[in-house]
């Protein structure tokens, strides 16, 4: 098990370029479909929880996931496999001190690349809108959730910090829905 | 930069303790850890100054992981070798995992509390957000000509209909990349420049995983 997530979150985290939340889909894919680990709420909830703290987003999500999954050690070793990727090549990198992007190369592939990260985070953004049934029904719970979502948009459209909208959607959340 | 003796051990310490200190304020992923090693690494310490900077973050952007996290592991590694490489990914993961690790356990223990649930139901509708503009800002700035937006579209559409696992379609686009690029050189069209501006870091914007 512990293996397992190290290895699970080596593999995300060798394609995590751009970090971030690019990784979600990647997320879904290994850890709901694959090997089951979590249910899509379960999943939802980790990655509230990484978005709220500092950190890097990735690593955060395994350290959460990790220790669903198997505690202190799991969230370890998930955290390791996530942030492993980073070291060794930054480290390789770091030795040949080279200036990789300048490379024809790397520049094309990262033509296609940023495409296909954005698209990730594109499907990111569905799956979150599909899966809290946003805009989904006419109730008043989905209701008060789509006003939160649209209202943050707005928050973070005008440069609000992510973290006050999150504190905040938290205080009315648990006031006003309730 | 300054290579002062890489096994001094107070020295790798120290670079320990200076990502320690400033990553617990790093909020919203992206280049908020960046513009705290700005502050903390180049103007105090003056550990680097600031083409380095642009240099190690563009370097960082070009490897998979998170832009902050690579930039302080080669932060590290250009001061210390390898133990300040792994100083510095210590500071920087040490305190974020000690805080997802509290709220994860306090979550996963008052789940089942209305109000606890309330609240993350409330706060993923304000993440989504976070990610919807993510996206936004995202697709803005990969959508250079028609083939970087045909990429972006079928890799929606190859997520949401085919199932494709996402690690096909990353290592795919690298490779379209690069034949693109190719089959470009070969048909004789002029090279396309940079196709954006360099995408430097942009202080108020810096929550947003702008990515590579």
């Amino acid at each position: 098990m512990l293996l397992e997530l190290f290895l699970t979150f080596l593999m995300i985290g060798f394609v995590s370029f751009g970090g971030g939340y690019a990784v979600i889909p990647l997320i879904r894919e290994e850890i709901v479909e694959r090997h089951g680990w979590m249910t899509v709420r379960e999943m939802n909830d980790a990655i509230a929880v990484a978005s709220m703290t500092p950190g890097p987003f990735a690593v955060n999500s395994a350290v959460f996931i990790g220790y669903s999954e198997a505690g202190i050690a799991g969230a370890i070793a998930a955290a390791a496999g996530a942030a492993a990727p980073s070291l060794i090549l930054i480290v390789l990198l770091g030795a040949i001190y080279v200036q990789v992007r300048r490379y024809e190369l790397v520049q094309s592939a990262f033509y296609g690349l940023r495409p296909v990260i954005a698209g990730l985070v594109v499907y990111a953004a569905i799956l979150m809108v599909l899966n809290n049934r946003l805009f989904a029904e006419f109730s008043y719970p989905s209701a008060a959730l789509s006003a939160v979502f649209l209202l943050s948009l707005a928050a973070f459209y005008f440069r609000l910090h992510p973290l006050y909208v999150m504190l905040i959607a938290g205080a009315v959340g648990a006031i006003g829905f309730v | 930069m300054k290579e002062t003796g890489h096994r001094n051990v107070a020295f790798v310490l120290q670079i320990f303790r200076t990502f320690l200190k400033i990553s617990p304020f790093a909020f919203g992923g992206g280049y908020a850890l960046i513009a705290l090693i700005e502050r903390e690494a180049a103007d105090r310490r003056k550990w680097l100054d600031s083409r380095e900077l642009a240099d190690i973050i563009a370097l960082s952007q070009s490897v998979p992981g998170a832009v902050g996290m690579n930039a302080a592991m080669l932060i590290g590694y250009r001061l210390a070798r390898l133990p300040g490489a792994i100083a510095a990914a210590a500071g920087v993961l040490v305190p974020a995992f000690a805080i997802v690790l509290t709220l994860g356990i306090v979550l996963l223990q008052f789940r089942q509390v209305p109000e606890v649930r309330a609240a993350f139901s409330s706060i993923t509708a304000a993440v989504a957000a976070l990610i919807a503009y993510a996206a936004f800002r995202l697709v803005r700035a990969a959508v250079v000509d028609k083939t970087a937006a045909f990429l972006i579209v079928s890799t929606v559409l190859a997520l949401y209909f085919l199932d494709v696992h996402p690690v096909f379609l990353v290592l795919a686009g690298g490779a379209a990349g690069m034949a693109a690029k190719a089959l470009r050189k070969r048909l004789g069209k002029p090279a396309k420049a940079a196709g954006r501006r360099e995408p430097v870091y942009k202080y108020d914007d810096y929550f947003i995983g702008d990515g590579i």
